[in-house]
């Protein structure tokens, strides 16, 4: 073996190795930027998922947007209460108590009948691009069934029924939006939790338009609005819409709907609320 | 045998235009109640200037135009204004429609139908005429023609392509106007070029209609003169030769640049119809409100082209030409090849139905995965990579779609046609075009409430 090729060939690898090493450690040195930990700590409690219900670009670029004042300490929907209280910790600040949020989709028309075949991609926004027919169902304001909100959750809470309808599991939504962005209907919303009467539909087709065609759909008949002790839900453009404002949440209108399209989600939520508190009570003792 | 021209990349559907091409432009039947809808262009909607019970004559306005892109409505028969409602359009959107009641005595509006020279017009009252007429591109695009006769400063237009290629499957309808009418469609194109200021004129015939290739070459000869220079030119059979950039690559061999227009490299691109309604404004002033459909496929029994009234409902010009309704499985509005399907045969003709195809054989879209052959490449009009975008697409990365141009697409249907895995890739790319528009039209907003 030529040993002095070898030692040449090592010695200079190691002078080459040698010489870059103290430029780096001399680099990293006069270079260093320092980071603030808190943002590595703020993002270790972010769930994670980026879905970008804050708003920011991911998880890492809201917790330096908290780190920096940029954004409140709220807006992490997924995390919801507890991570908001935990990143207050250390910020060393204090936050209100952030109220769970669902999503809901607007629409009950799992029966609504079928205009033509359709044998084109099995995605809702694909359905309405210009010129495919705008969605097989005969209302065109409804839910068109192809599942694209289903596949967009990031947490697996909706799943579409034997309708084709999505149903949304408030165990496991976050409230983060994801189901809304991708919804070509905009049926999808988000609400807080005690905001429990909701109208379930969003045609503006004339009352005996949907009448025909929908089992649970608005048909602008005014029962609600003349029951509202309150001023608070009126038909306009052929469909019930509730002022927020004046609504107390009785769900008198709930009751004469005759179309059952407004509901009332107050006792179900309520007991969630409860199991929710035992067992965060359990768990601190 | 001499290479004619053409452009690069294209298929070869069969044709079927066996089925109509002899059949003579008959006029189609009148109906007692016509649907005019309001949306029959791209761009704004007309609004509705007539209210109901309101006597109208034929040729009226009944729908003014909104804005610069947009296109007055006129009535296509004398009658009364019976309600305003909604109908579906051949466009596959829903928009307001106004219901004209027929009196039968098709007495035209004071003004029109009556013969003028338009010898001494200038451009601009040209560019005006025609956008009163409201004529909008009758190829199937439906793009207001005005707009494209006005360029923008600074911009010239050296050469009008008058486009009789109809290299869709099926249709006849351009096929026939050629044949029947050759002196309006050249009449028509030298109005485009004086309005437009240029001296070159070409119309491109493909060569499976060497009949009409022959006419027009005759009439442009006849009609050519040493400040308007006219030409028929012979192209091979291809589809889709009848694409704007298609045509002008074939003819000029330029290429438009992505992102921009014809008229960016000196270009304008006529429809022969459109050509011919352009003649019937300057010369006649009579207003759009006709047009040739050529009815056929399969499951029609007469196959006819028919001078069929703007808001006649389909169902009428089928059952016209006797169609079995048990036998046909699709409705197709326009060529089979970019054409919209449809469900309702009261939805009525617009301006830029070209055809009306009862088929009786649906292809199901029972697609598989991609499997990289590259026929959608080598098909592909507009250089683009197919393949690529319809992954894109279904897997929802539309911004990297963007980045693959994706909105260089012609959505001519070339690569859907040839793709061996059944893939519906133009939906997926109309899905990708629909997304990204959203989104600039999201950062628009966000960059305006900043």
């Amino acid at each position: 073996m030529d040993w002095k090729a070898l030692s040449i060939a090592l010695g200079s690898m190691a002078g080459i190795g040698a010489v870059l090493g103290i430029v780096l450690a001399w680099g990293s040195k006069r270079f260093f930027v320092k980071v603030d930990e808190r943002v590595e700590q703020v993002e270790a409690i972010l769930p994670g998922v980026n879905c970008g219900a804050c708003g920011f670009p991911g998880c890492s670029g809201y917790a330096e947007a908290i780190v920096t004042s940029e954004a409140t300490m709220t807006l992490c929907s997924p995390g919801g209460a507890e991570c908001a209280h935990d990143i207050a910790r250390i910020m060393g600040a204090e936050v209100e108590a952030v109220e769970p949020k669902y999503a809901l989709t607007a629409c009950q028309g799992g029966n609504v009948p079928n205009r033509f075949d359709y044998s084109g991609v099995h995605d809702c926004r694909a359905a309405v691009v210009p010129g495919m027919g705008g969605g097989i169902k005969h209302c065109t304001y409804g839910c068109i069934g192809y599942g694209t909100c289903a596949r967009a959750c990031p947490f697996g809470a909706i799943t579409m029924n034997d309708k084709q309808m999505p149903v949304i599991d408030e165990e496991k939504c976050t409230g983060c939006g994801r189901c809304v962005e991708v919804c070509p209907r905009d049926l999808n919303r988000i609400d807080r939790e005690s905001r429990t009467v909701f109208v379930l539909c969003t045609s503006h087709d004339k009352g005996a338009v949907t009448n025909k065609i929908c089992d649970h759909g608005c048909i602008a008949c005014k029962k609600c609005e003349q029951e509202c002790p309150f001023d608070a839900i009126h038909v306009i453009d052929n469909l019930a819409v509730i002022d927020y404002e004046k609504c107390k949440l009785c769900g008198k209108c709930v009751d004469v709907c005759p179309k059952g399209v407004i509901v009332n989600l107050r006792k179900e939520r309520r007991a969630r609320k409860q199991a929710r508190e035992t067992a965060a009570k359990e768990a601190t003792t | 045998m001499a290479f004619l021209k053409t452009f690069k990349g294209g298929v070869h559907p069969p044709d079927h235009k066996q089925l109509s091409k002899d059949a003579a432009i008959t006029e189609a039947m009148v109906p007692e109640l016509l649907t005019v809808p309001m949306a029959q262009h791209i761009g704004k909607p007309a609004q509705p200037v007539v209210k109901v019970t309101d006597e109208v004559k034929r040729g009226q306005v009944i729908g003014e135009s909104q804005g610069f892109v947009s296109a007055n409505v006129h009535s296509p028969v004398s009658g009364k204004v019976k309600r305003i409602t909604e109908c579906n359009t051949p466009l596959g959107t829903k928009t307001q429609a106004i219901l004209i009641e027929n009196d039968g005595q098709d007495t035209w509006a004071e003004g029109c139908n009556v013969e003028s020279n338009p010898e001494n017009l200038t451009p601009k009252e040209i560019r005006s005429r025609i956008a009163d007429a409201g004529i909008v591109g009758m190829g199937g695009a439906t793009f207001p023609t005005h707009v494209k006769l006005s360029p923008p400063e600074g911009k010239t237009i050296d050469t009008v392509l008058l486009n009789g290629v109809e290299c869709e499957p099926y249709l006849t309808s351009d096929y026939r106007l050629m044949l029947e009418s050759p002196d309006t469609i050249v009449k028509g194109l030298q109005l485009v070029m004086r309005a437009v200021n240029c001296n070159n004129g070409y119309i491109g015939v493909e060569a499976n209609k060497p009949d009409a290739f022959k006419i027009m070459e005759k009439t442009c000869k006849e009609l050519s003169s040493s400040d308007a220079r006219l030409a028929a030119v012979m192209l091979e059979v291809k589809y889709p030769q009848g694409g704007e950039k298609q045509l002008i690559e074939a003819v000029l061999n330029r290429e438009v640049p992505s992102g921009r227009l014809p008229m960016d490299i000196g270009a304008l691109v006529q429809n022969v119809g459109s050509s011919h309604a352009i003649y019937q404004a300057c010369y006649l002033n009579r207003p759009l409100t006709e047009r040739i459909v050529a009815v056929t496929g399969e499951a029609v029994a007469e196959p006819a082209n028919l001078l069929a009234r703007i808001g006649t409902p389909i169902g009428d010009l089928l059952r016209h030409c006797r169609f079995d309704e048990e036998k046909a499985v699709k409705l197709i509005c326009g060529g089979p090849m970019m054409g919209l399907a449809h469900f309702d045969l009261e939805m009525p003709v617009n301006k830029g139905m070209s055809g009306l195809l009862a088929l009786t054989d649906a292809s199901d879209w029972d697609f598989r995965h991609c499997i990289r052959c590259g026929r959608c490449v080598d098909g592909c009009a507009a250089h683009l990579l197919p393949s690529e975008l319809s992954i894109i697409g279904e897997s929802g990365r539309f911004l990297d779609a963007e980045e693959a141009n994706v909105m260089d697409c012609i959505e001519c249907g070339a690569c859907t046609y040839v793709c061996p895995a059944r893939r519906p890739i133009v939906q997926w790319i109309k899905l990708a075009k629909q997304e990204i528009m959203k989104e600039r039209l999201r950062k628009a907003e966000q960059a305006k409430a900043v």
